[in-house]
């Protein structure tokens, strides 16, 4: 498949030319393919914000490219807009981005500062309401009456109905309890299965990445340190430890029945293959006896 | 970028005049600020000038920070000067006669020294601003107005509202700068079109930022009145102001300094 986004020594440096300069994202190239679901990892400060705001043109790289659907995002800085509706992001805390008076109506700026007709936003809107799990009733209300969570799904559908080529989350789930999480990154999948758009999760949690995503971008010290597929990620737990990150429990539980020296794999990161993983080898003994 | 904003224009230094008492500092610019207007002539602006100039190579501050606190005010200096320039008469013949525009000899004399006094006035109390810090300041503010209190002034809630205005302003900023790059995301298109759109384009970035200076001012007020603020009555400071030979010493000097200037008002007497 084709890349969707793609960037060629993309860096960025904050305050260039000032004493205090800071380079936020050195030197990167890389690609993402067309309808992939991409996990960001990385410690704080190790650039993930500043990589993301940049997939929508928020920041304008210091130096390098960036593509996005095979078109330079910068050839032309007037057209940036048309990138800004073909990838959506959703900041971190988004729900404080909400002001109509209606959640209707929230939802509905996105899809209305892109000039549709009346129609196709009505549309639009009642479609991200859906996979937000946005009821009729909800729609009617002032965003400042919902809850924290409830808001959250709203300004997510806000960026959903622009149905965007790409969406990027900035730790949709932070501060939300273990319900709201799990509703709202499923919805981000239904999202995801039903356009086939690509997203990419910028998460902390490493559950919630062994979960939903199938690929894992692992950023450390403004750079890209690792690039593959989940599995393959997470069965180099000691250099992700190394910079400060995780790995999800199971694996650690898989690492250290390895350590003991019971024959298992360490590319194990979900609990359903975890169960599977556990059950063959337990066969595998008794075959042995 | 928004974010290159000053707060006030403080710049931090380890001179003289940083070090001295906040209070002495408030006080001596005020002094200053009456001085400019009692000494006018000539000489005393000059004098003036160079005592400027002498305090602003002790603290250490570069003279090119003067040019960009005087730029904003720059059209009320020439305005200023145009006024008096055209409508100060002095006695005998106009030296130049333009229609119902006469300049007098005496109109260029007061333009210029009004001229001068706005740039040492601007200079000389922003040598306030760079060498204290805006908390210092409100601290000083709030002791020298504490006599007030006995009058029932708000004097200690004056100052606190000025310190939590202070405190607040750099957090605002960011917040407006990240409710903007969300709504741009949401394709917002804030610097185009003709100005009521702009205007319009404006409101889904003050509500957000509305709701959550509101939210903040609460959330602070819970957390001031869980530490037990009740307000300025029977508080300490963790930062106690003391005059200290320092601080008698820079005020004598620039008293002598003022003397010599309101002394050249005799010497100018005739002009």
């Amino acid at each position: 498949m084709a890349a969707i986004i793609r960037a060629e020594h993309l860096t960025h440096v904050y305050g260039q030319g000032m004493p205090d300069a800071a380079t936020a994202i050195q030197d990167l190239s890389f690609e993402i393919e067309e309808g992939d679901f991409v996990g960001l990892i990385g410690s704080t400060g190790s650039g993930k914000s500043t990589l993301i705001n940049h997939f929508n043109g928020i920041l304008r790289p210091t130096s390098g490219k960036l593509y996005v659907a095979g078109e330079d995002m910068w050839a032309n800085p007037k057209e940036i807009r048309k990138f800004r509706f073909m990838v959506g992001l959703v900041f971190q805390y988004p729900e404080y981005q909400l002001f109509e008076e209606t959640v209707e109506k929230d939802i509905a700026y996105g899809p209305t500062n892109m000039g549709l007709s009346a129609d196709e936003i009505a549309r639009r809107v009642a479609q991200a309401a859906r996979l937000c799990g946005i009821d009729d009733e909800m729609l009617k209300k002032s965003p400042f009456e919902l809850s924290g969570g409830q808001k959250r799904r709203v300004a997510i559908a806000g960026v959903i109905a622009m149905q965007p080529r790409v969406l990027v989350l900035d730790e949709p789930a932070a501060g939300l309890d273990p319900e709201g999480r799990d509703n709202i990154l499923s919805q981000v999948k239904n999202y995801h299965r039903e356009t086939g758009a690509t997203v990419v999760l910028v998460s902390h949690s490493m559950e919630d990445i062994a979960k939903y995503a199938d690929k894992v971008i692992v950023m450390d010290q403004s750079k890209i340190r690792m690039y593959d597929t989940t599995e393959k990620i997470f069965s180099r737990a000691p250099e992700l430890l190394e910079m400060g990150l995780s790995v999800p429990q199971v694996t650690k539980i898989f690492l250290r029945l390895r350590q003991l020296g019971v024959d298992v794999p360490t590319d194990v990161y979900t609990i359903p293959y975890a169960v599977k993983t556990i059950l063959a080898a337990k066969a595998k003994k008794e075959a042995q006896v | 970028m928004i974010r290159d904003i000053t707060i006030g224009q403080h710049f931090p230094g380890n001179s003289v005049v940083h070090r001295m008492d906040p209070r002495m500092k408030i006080l001596l610019t005020m002094g200053y600020i009456v001085l400019l207007f009692v000494a006018a002539n000539p000489g005393g602006l000059v004098l003036a000038g160079v005592l400027l100039a002498v305090l602003y190579r002790v603290s250490r501050i570069p003279l090119r920070l003067i040019t960009k606190s005087l730029k904003p005010i720059l059209p009320i200096i020439l305005f200023t000067i145009v006024l008096n320039l055209f409508f100060i008469t002095g006695e005998g013949e106009p030296l130049v006669a333009l229609g119902f525009l006469k300049i007098y000899a005496e109109g260029i004399r007061y333009a210029v020294l009004m001229g001068v006094r706005i740039v040492l006035l601007i200079a000389g109390t922003s040598l306030l601003t760079y060498t204290t810090s805006p908390i210092a300041l409100t601290d000083a503010i709030e002791r020298l107005l504490s006599p007030f209190a006995k009058l029932h002034w708000p004097v200690h809630e004056l100052a606190m509202m000025m310190t939590i205005a202070l405190r607040f302003i750099p957090t605002l900023i960011e917040e407006t700068d990240k409710i903007m790059n969300a709504q741009k995301a949401r394709g917002a298109q804030l610097d185009s079109g003709t100005l009521r759109q702009r205007m319009q384009a404006m409101v889904p970035i003050l509500i957000p930022l509305f709701i959550s200076a509101f939210r903040r001012a609460d959330e602070l007020a819970m957390a001031m009145e869980c530490r037990c603020y009740r307000g300025g009555e029977g508080r300490t400071r963790l930062k106690q102001l003391h005059l200290t030979r320092n601080d008698w010493a820079g005020c004598v000097v620039c008293l002598v300094a003022f003397g010599v200037i309101l002394a050249t008002n005799l010497v100018f007497q005739g002009l």
